[in-house]
């Protein structure tokens, strides 16, 4: 047994909103609270390459995370933060290797040698189309500035992570340990093999790029399966390297990884019980020391009502510091080795695993999984089956469908209600200072900038050098991104929803409820036809893609076109198909912009009768404004039975079209 | 939210313009299934210009096996067009759920690309067919669009029955295969030869499989096709990289300059007429009340001389309201 006593993850808040100033003096306040390593949130229009002055960054400026146009902005958020010593992981992924272009270029205004430079950037695209949904071009491309981010940096930016095989959204997204496992997997093989394919890297530095290949991955409520998962990670990842790309360094095998624990399980009901959810996820990444996180950050206990408040993310920071120098965890070897039971778990996992991969591989691989949907559709049933579980019961979760009664939280009831709210006049701000910032540049430098970048991208050479060469000309993230969707284009991910999965519920209310639906659709002359849009950047899907499953399988028809529609587009959708309803669905925080611009595009071609929802992360102190805006009804995470939100549903095309409602189900 | 329903000719007018919001009235009111609605419906479709019914605009078919690249076929067809200044309507056709009746319709987004052209309208529909055929109301629906646009695109899945119900609605049909997933043997198998007027590879940026399995398909159209005087072209294509969509352009617009040429492109579109009038009849009154107007054949027969829509519409009623009266002793 071990007795030197192990070194601390790195300890790290994903943080940042407003502005680049703001988000500084937040990560300096964080680093004096004993906080070891940073790690940048980036708001919508900066992760989908759009400055703060276009039409579809309206409303999102600012709201998820900070907005970075151009070198200055980077210059300002690392204000007084040595980048030498910094220890600094962006979420970063289509445009990842402009923000690491942009971090270099400060380190070189500083005078700082970018060798010296250590974090992360996400760079997995993967999980973009699946998931998250912030992915801008096709998967080709996309991949190519992937590898072109690792080629670059394994031998110029060594201490770097250049992509971080993230996982953690196929968990948020419904994804099974085992499919959790085999994706992830799935997608850093397929990495590797085009880094490997590229010829950028002599064959004897290849090691060097396996080693810098990190991951990040996700923690639920199932603890110990969990751990089982990491253990099973760990062990495969060592096979991969050594036997599909003969690395024969241990060290370099090793299967490095950061956390965010889970999301999905946090509750908008009593959600004090988040904490100690967030504890016990905590505790399946770091209990295995064979399997321990390397970095950990930690959701806030409000994360399903709104923006945690600095005091909200201190909380998590001080979990993690208690787990870490209070306890005696750190003391031990590996306290789960020789466990039949966590073996034969983890065995289990691995088998389910590798099946799943030998299927992905079969199928063409992760890219072709991609564009056929089967990854997506696999995602979105294992996701309907968990809310199916949770709406019969069969899975518990405190406070939502077991144990309701509850004392009033004195937690929300200060006059904030319990959340950070950005200040509306961000947005106004960020388009002047863009404005300012185009016109007080050398055009010139910038045209000469783009016009290599262009050539770059259309060529086979590394996109960096041209990328740093573009944050020196003070050329912005939107001109950046536009180049390159000028070369490879854009893409649209399937959406998965065509899937055929069970009926949710119990089966008695489901019938009844199919009933209903038959029955409005023989009074309206056509069966209900349901619009379900994402309106603006936020690509968080899981909940649009569960209504317009669940409205299917009640006999509606849905009209479901995926993630980033701007307002106008859904009006003429609206229109267009002749849709008795509209379901919009926010999580991004600008549900107030995004609602008034429907609700006037609606009026405007006469539709203003036309029953418009709304769906996500909406404070409740909100609701009653957007109401009086126009929103028929609106849910929250709160509202977790699917049934009664389509019984409501249902009730509001009747009552537009004159017809009784049913009422409640 | 109803808005009160305006009448025919008033309405007939604003197709003519491609006036969206009137567009969207009509497709509504054509696809509502209420006694009511069911004769202004008809007399919407009374009161369209029967010249340009009969002679104007093209009505394109696109079908072809899941995963062959249909949508960014259509959305490279629909840049196309729109950059030249024409007006583009389309309808996708997706399937309902057996069991549930419901459906998840359209890719509209992944069709139109990030951009918008204000010449475009998409509407899309379920089949709300058990046997994977195309909806009765699709026909129609075609008729109010070609009332405004210049070309009318109706997207199917080609699985089962829709392919030939699709082929029985155009003028000219646009089958798409994808290369290496056994679709062109999967064609060749079905024998659904009548189907298409033009035979699509998408994807060529695969490369060699898209060139061997254009080589399959010349092949079986070299045997299946010489007694017509249209030759099934086979269009290469990849609609990914925009490469050869004027070559598939040509194509139809020769194919539609052919069906004027053997003077087809009229009498087509009335057969069309013709034939949905039949399905109309005998999903209302069944096959022994088409029986009884003297059987499919003797009324095709007398129809197909009814070039007008609104005269065939007229003798439709006729039929209708004789079978009707007829037919009123029995419960429904």
């Amino acid at each position: 047994m071990s007795t030197s006593k192990d070194r601390p993850w790195l300890v790290r808040t994903y943080s940042g909103h407003s502005s680049a100033r703001t988000s500084n003096e937040l990560y300096r306040s964080n680093l004096a609270k004993g906080q070891t390593g940073l790690s940048v949130a980036f708001d919508l229009p900066t992760q989908t390459g759009y400055d703060p002055d276009h039409p579809l960054a309206r409303g999102e400026v600012g709201k998820v995370g900070v907005p970075i146009s151009h070198l200055d902005d980077m210059d300002v958020l690392f204000d007084q933060l040595p980048l030498d010593q910094m220890n600094t992981s962006m979420t970063i992924n289509a445009v990842a290797p402009w923000m690491l272009a942009l971090y270099i270029a400060l380190a070189e205004r500083r005078g700082i040698d970018p060798a010296k430079l250590q974090g992360t950037t996400q760079n997995d695209i993967v999980k973009e189309y699946l998931s998250r949904g912030t992915h801008i071009f096709p998967p080709g491309p996309s991949l190519r500035l992937i590898v072109d981010t690792i080629t670059y940096s394994v031998p110029n930016v060594p201490k770097w992570n250049p992509t971080n095989i993230c996982s953690y959204h196929l968990q948020e997204a419904g994804a099974t340990p085992v499919q959790e496992l085999a994706y992830a997997l799935s997608t850093a093989i397929m990495v590797l093999d085009a880094v490997r394919d590229s010829g950028q890297i002599p064959e004897a530095d290849f090691p060097k790029v396996v080693s810098r290949l990190s991951f990040f991955v996700n923690a639920g409520i199932r603890f110990i399966e969990e751990c089982c998962k990491m253990r099973a990670f760990t062990q495969m990842w060592d096979e991969i390297t050594l036997e599909r790309y003969g690395v024969k360094d241990a060290k370099q095998r090793r299967f490095r990884y950061g956390v965010q624990v889970n999301s999905l399980g946090l509750t908008e009901s009593q959600p004090e019980n988040n904490v100690q959810r967030i504890v016990l996820e905590m505790l399946a990444v770091v209990l295995s020391k064979d399997a321990r996180a390397r970095a950990v950050q930690l959701p806030a206990w409000n994360e399903a009502l709104g923006l945690p408040r600095p005091w909200d993310q201190q909380w998590s920071l001080r979990i993690q510091q208690v787990m870490a120098f209070e306890t005696d965890l750190l003391e031990y070897g590996d306290i789960l080795n020789g466990s039949p039971v966590i073996e034969a778990k983890m065995q289990e996992l691995m088998e389910g695993a590798n099946a799943e991969i030998q299927r992905v591989a079969e199928q063409g691989g992760v890219l072709a999984g991609i564009d056929s949907g089967y990854m997506k559709q696999a995602l979105v049933k294992s996701h309907a089956e968990r809310l199916r579980a949770i709406e019969t019961g069969e899975l518990t979760i405190v406070g939502v469908n077991k144990f309701k009664e509850t004392a009033e939280s004195p937690l929300t009831q200060s006059g904030d209600g319990g959340i950070m709210k950005v200040d509306p006049a961000v947005e106004q701000q960020h388009i002047e200072a863009i404005q300012a910032h185009r016109a007080n540049r050398d055009q010139d430098k910038v045209n000469s900038a783009l016009n290599t970048l262009r050539d770059v991208a259309k060529s086979n050479d590394n996109i960096m050098p041209a990328s740093i060469a573009c944050a020196h000309a003070g050329v912005t993230t939107g001109e950046w991104a536009q180049t390159l969707r000028d070369v490879f284009g854009e893409y649209r991910a399937p959406t998965g929803i065509d899937i055929s999965s069970s009926i949710g519920g119990d089966p008695e209310r489901v019938a009844a409820l199919r009933e209903r639906v038959t029955a409005t659709g023989s009074s309206l002359g056509r069966p209900i036809k349901l619009l379900v849009a994402k309106p603006g950047l936020d690509g968080h899907s899981n909940g649009a893609e569960q209504i317009a499953v669940k409205a299917r399988e009640l006999g509606m028809e849905v009209v479901y076109e995926g993630i980033r529609l701007t307002p106008q587009q859904i009006v003429a959708a609206a229109q267009e198909e002749g849709v008795h309803l509209v379901g919009l669905s926010v999580l991004s925080g600008s549900h107030t912009a995004m609602a008034e611009m429907v609700i006037d595009g609606l009026r405007a071609i006469d539709l203003g009768a036309l029953p418009v929802t709304m769906g996500g992360i909406i404070p409740e102190d909100e609701h009653v404004a957007l109401k009086e805006r126009g929103i028929a009804a609106i849910y929250t995470p709160k509202d977790s039975d699917l049934n009664k939100i389509m019984a409501e549903m249902v009730d509001l095309a009747r009552l537009a079209h004159q017809l009784d409602a049913f009422g409640p189900l | 939210m109803q808005t009160a329903v305006s009448d025919p000719q008033t309405l007939a007018a604003k197709l003519r313009l491609a006036d969206r919001q009137a567009v969207a009235e009509a497709l509504n009111l054509i696809d509502d299934q209420r006694p009511a609605t069911r004769a202004k419906a008809l007399e919407l479709l009374a009161a369209l210009e029967a010249e340009r019914l009969a002679n104007d605009g093209h009505l394109i078919g696109i079908t072809g096996p899941p995963g062959a690249g249909k949508s960014s076929l259509l959305s490279a067809l629909i840049d196309y067009w729109c950059a030249k200044g024409l007006k583009v309507a389309v309808l996708a056709v997706d399937p309902s759920s057996p069991k549930t009746g419901g459906a998840l319709l359209g890719d509209r987004l992944r069709m139109t690309g990030a951009g918008q052209h204000k010449n475009l309208f998409i509407r899309s529909l379920a089949s709300r067919q058990q046997l994977g055929g195309l909806a009765a109301e699709v026909w129609p629906m075609s008729r109010i669009l070609l009332a405004g646009y210049d070309i009318v695109l109706i997207e199917t899945v080609g699985v089962g029955q829709s392919e030939v119900d699709v082929a029985s609605m155009v003028d000219t049909t646009a089958y798409v295969v994808q290369p290496a997933s056994g679709d062109s043997i999967q064609f060749i198998k079905s024998g659904i030869m009548e189907v298409p007027d033009i035979m699509v590879v998408n994807k060529a940026d695969l490369g060699a499989p898209a060139i061997k399995a254009a080589n399959d398909l010349h092949q079986v159209m070299r045997r299946s096709t010489q007694d017509s005087d249209w030759k099934i072209p086979v269009c290469t294509l990849s609609a990914r990289d925009r490469q050869g969509i004027d070559a598939l352009v040509n194509a139809l617009e020769a194919h539609r300059a052919h069906l004027v040429s053997m003077q087809s492109l009229t009498a087509g579109r009335t057969a069309q007429q013709g034939a949905w009038a039949i399905r109309q009849l005998q999903e209302e009154f069944g096959k022994s009340g088409v029986a009884r107007l003297g059987g499919a054949a003797a009324i095709a027969r007398d129809l197909d001389n009814q070039h007008d829509l609104g005269e065939l519409l007229a003798s439709y009623n006729a039929r209708a309201e004789h079978l009707r009266t007829s037919t009123k002793a029995w419960p429904t």
